[in-house]
């Protein structure tokens, strides 16, 4: 065995104690990242996924992103126009063209496009009265651009042609108004139509703010129900490469001048979640690896005062300051490296008891159990951080040692 | 599985080297502690030092105490540098020299033997009197074992080669520290009151094994002492009194 290693590991068995805490806080570390880790990361592409599968990658709206710029303060920019009780041009809202643009979007290569016309109403089954959104669609373009007809639990999407009118109702909708397949409810929409609607199917994407929320019918029946003849205000987008979702919609925006949204946009709020969550658990576990690095330093600073007359002696002998400073390195860095493969070990088990829990949780997504990333990255990031701070942790007093004088300590020794 | 016959043989040294000039030289070497470990006012540990000590010389230094005898023996022995002043080992200046080649130096020239053992708990007889070897190198591990093994027979310690140091006896120890100072056979041993904290039989015991190395291997041997009959044993005895040398005998 290395010389060095060999001294470094005869200091660390006289402190055995000190060395076995350090080494299970950097095992701690090390163990905790990888599980969290692997919990947060698999939920979050588990998320990702479910988003991309099942809301559109591009959503068109009938909005702009900037009011438009009244002709005064186009006539004098930058003057001091103040426009006092204003009121806004009523235009017929709806993306103007919708089923030409649809088209025109749909020969792209790589890309769906299809219509929707959204609205807010009202379901009414006996007692019960629940607020939701309604999104009249066409079912040959709805089926290019959503998996809406695979998460289908009950019914078919063509069955909203065989009665007069169709609805179909995510699964948590349904629960909450008691209705099933077959029943009819009642629509009362916003524009103050009443209709009464038969339930031909359910689904569920596993998404619980869509199941809960979102009910389709044909584009011409909700055209009725709020009252909008021939408006469209949404497109709706399907890519081949989910990638492109941003850059394409940045050109759609302005080719078109409507708010354009990727599935990035849409669901900034949770991505924007994410980061945040990440930077916590960087942060907490990280936190445990800093700990375990200032035990490292104190066993190692410990060391070095306790070992002077050694090192001095070392140095006599022909040992030069750098052999020295390697020998206390090396300390931490086989705490580091101990800690890491006993916190990989830690690590794997959390994951597999992780993994043997059941139960549902209905947050964002509806799923049973933790989703997990068993990612050897996770593994790698952390065994490295461990390492790293384990040898930085035990270079500083290392240094202090490379410095060590050996004819102070043998003049004072005697 | 014998051991090559070089490791093994009865006498752990090699002959003799062919007398190519003094193998250690000060030439007017001054050390003078200055900055914030020495206080205020700069002290002056040994002045104008010119000594020579050649092969096969068996040197005593003495002097009363603070009289600056083991400065001079840490500027001989290359542990520290002289302020003003040089000093040669085997003719070539070493002020001028990175710690690092000096520490080389003193792992294949030089060894050490101070008042107080200094032996790593950690390790047994064995291994603290290989340490030089290994960290030299040029051996192959199994003739490391066996040099080592023939230094503590040498010096009668054949049965604590497997203990450690404070399994020993204060006489026993400083043997093993004397075996630890041979085990890269220097060319000069360098001892700082080596027995100071041995009683009297000891005391001749380590004596009579530099006097060997002397007379017989040519060695250089540089002892501070301020026991008067063991200096009365060396060839040759060095008076220092307020870091100057007053009689070079």
């Amino acid at each position: 065995m290395n010389l060095l290693v060999e001294i470094a590991l005869g200091h660390l068995r006289t402190r055995r104690r000190q060395t076995l805490v350090s080494l299970t806080g950097v095992a701690l570390g090390v163990g905790f990242f990888v599980a969290v880790a692997a919990m947060m990361q698999g939920f979050q592409s588990y998320f990702v996924a479910k988003v991309i599968d099942v809301s559109p990658h591009i959503l068109v709206k009938d909005e702009v992103r900037v009011p438009p710029v009244q002709p005064v303060e186009a006539a004098y920019p930058g003057g001091a126009v103040r426009l006092l009780g204003l009121k806004p041009e009523e235009e017929l809202r709806g993306i103007k063209n919708g089923l030409a643009r649809v088209a025109e979007l749909d020969r792209l290569e790589g890309v769906a496009a299809a219509p929707v016309l959204s609205g807010q109403m009202i379901l009414r089954y006996g007692s019960r009265d629940v607020s939701a959104q309604i999104l009249g669609i066409e079912p040959e373009g709805q089926r290019r651009v959503s998996n809406l007809e695979r998460d289908m639990t009950a019914g078919e999407l063509d069955d909203l042609f065989a009665t007069a009118n169709g609805i179909v109702l995510g699964a948590g909708l349904a629960e909450r108004l008691g209705a099933e397949r077959g029943d009819t409810v009642t629509a009362l929409s916003t524009a103050g139509v009443v209709m009464n609607m038969k339930v031909v199917g359910l689904y569920e994407t596993g998404i619980t703010e869509m199941d809960n929320a979102q009910s389709y019918a044909l584009l011409k029946k909700v055209q009725v129900l709020e009252d909008r003849p021939n408006v469209v205000d949404q497109i709706r987008l399907r890519l081949a490469d989910v990638d492109r979702a941003e850059g394409l919609a940045r050109r759609i925006e302005q080719r078109f001048g409507y708010r354009t949204e990727s599935w990035q946009e849409q669901n900034q709020n949770v991505l924007g979640l994410f980061v945040v969550q990440n930077a916590i658990m960087y942060s907490t576990t990280g936190a445990i690896l800093v700990v375990a690095a200032f035990g490292i330093f104190n066993i190692v600073s410990t060391v070095v005062l306790e070992k002077v007359r050694d090192i001095a002696i070392l140095k006599s002998l022909g040992f030069d300051s750098r052999d020295v400073e390697r020998v206390f390195v090396m300390e931490g860095l086989l705490v580091g490296l101990a800690g890491m493969l006993v916190g990989w070990g830690l690590g794997w088990l959390l994951i597999e008891l992780l993994a043997s829990v059941r139960f549902d949780i209905e947050g964002f997504v509806k799923s049973e159990g933790f989703k997990l990333n068993r990612s050897f990255l996770n593994y790698a990031l952390a065994g490295a951080a461990a390492v790293v701070a384990a040898t930085l942790a035990a270079w500083l007093p290392a240094r202090k040692a490379a410095r060590v004088d050996p004819v102070e300590i043998v003049r004072g020794a005697a | 599985m014998a051991p090559p016959e070089s490791a093994t043989t009865a006498d752990p040294f090699a002959a003799a080297k062919p007398d190519t000039g003094p193998l250690l030289r000060a030439e007017r070497a001054t050390r003078v502690l200055s900055g914030p470990k020495a206080g205020a006012v700069p002290v002056t540990l040994v002045e104008d030092i010119d000594l020579t000590v050649g092969r096969g010389e068996f040197l005593a230094i003495t002097g009363p105490s603070g009289s600056g005898k083991s400065s001079l023996l840490y500027l001989l022995g290359l542990l520290d540098r002289p302020t003003r002043g040089e000093v040669y080992l085997d003719g070539q200046p070493t002020r001028e020299l990175s710690d690092a080649k000096r520490a080389r130096l003193r792992l294949e020239k030089l060894g050490f033997v101070f008042q107080f053992h200094f032996l790593l708990p950690e390790f047994d007889s064995l291994h603290n009197v290989t340490l030089p070897l290994r960290k030299l190198g040029r051996l192959a591990a199994r003739d490391i074992d066996a040099r080592g093994l023939l230094l503590l027979r040498e010096l009668g310690l054949e049965d604590c080669a497997r203990k450690h140091p404070f399994q020993l006896s204060g006489g026993q120890r400083q043997r093993v520290a004397v075996a630890r100072a041979l085990a890269n056979d220097p060319e000069a041993i360098l001892a700082d009151e080596p027995t100071g904290n041995l009683d009297t039989h000891n005391a001749a015991t380590v004596f009579d094994i530099f006097a060997h190395l002397a007379g017989e291997h040519g060695r250089s041997v540089v002892v501070v002492t301020h026991d008067q009959d063991l200096a009365a044993r060396c060839h040759r005895r060095v008076v220092l009194v307020d870091g100057r040398i007053v009689d070079q005998g």
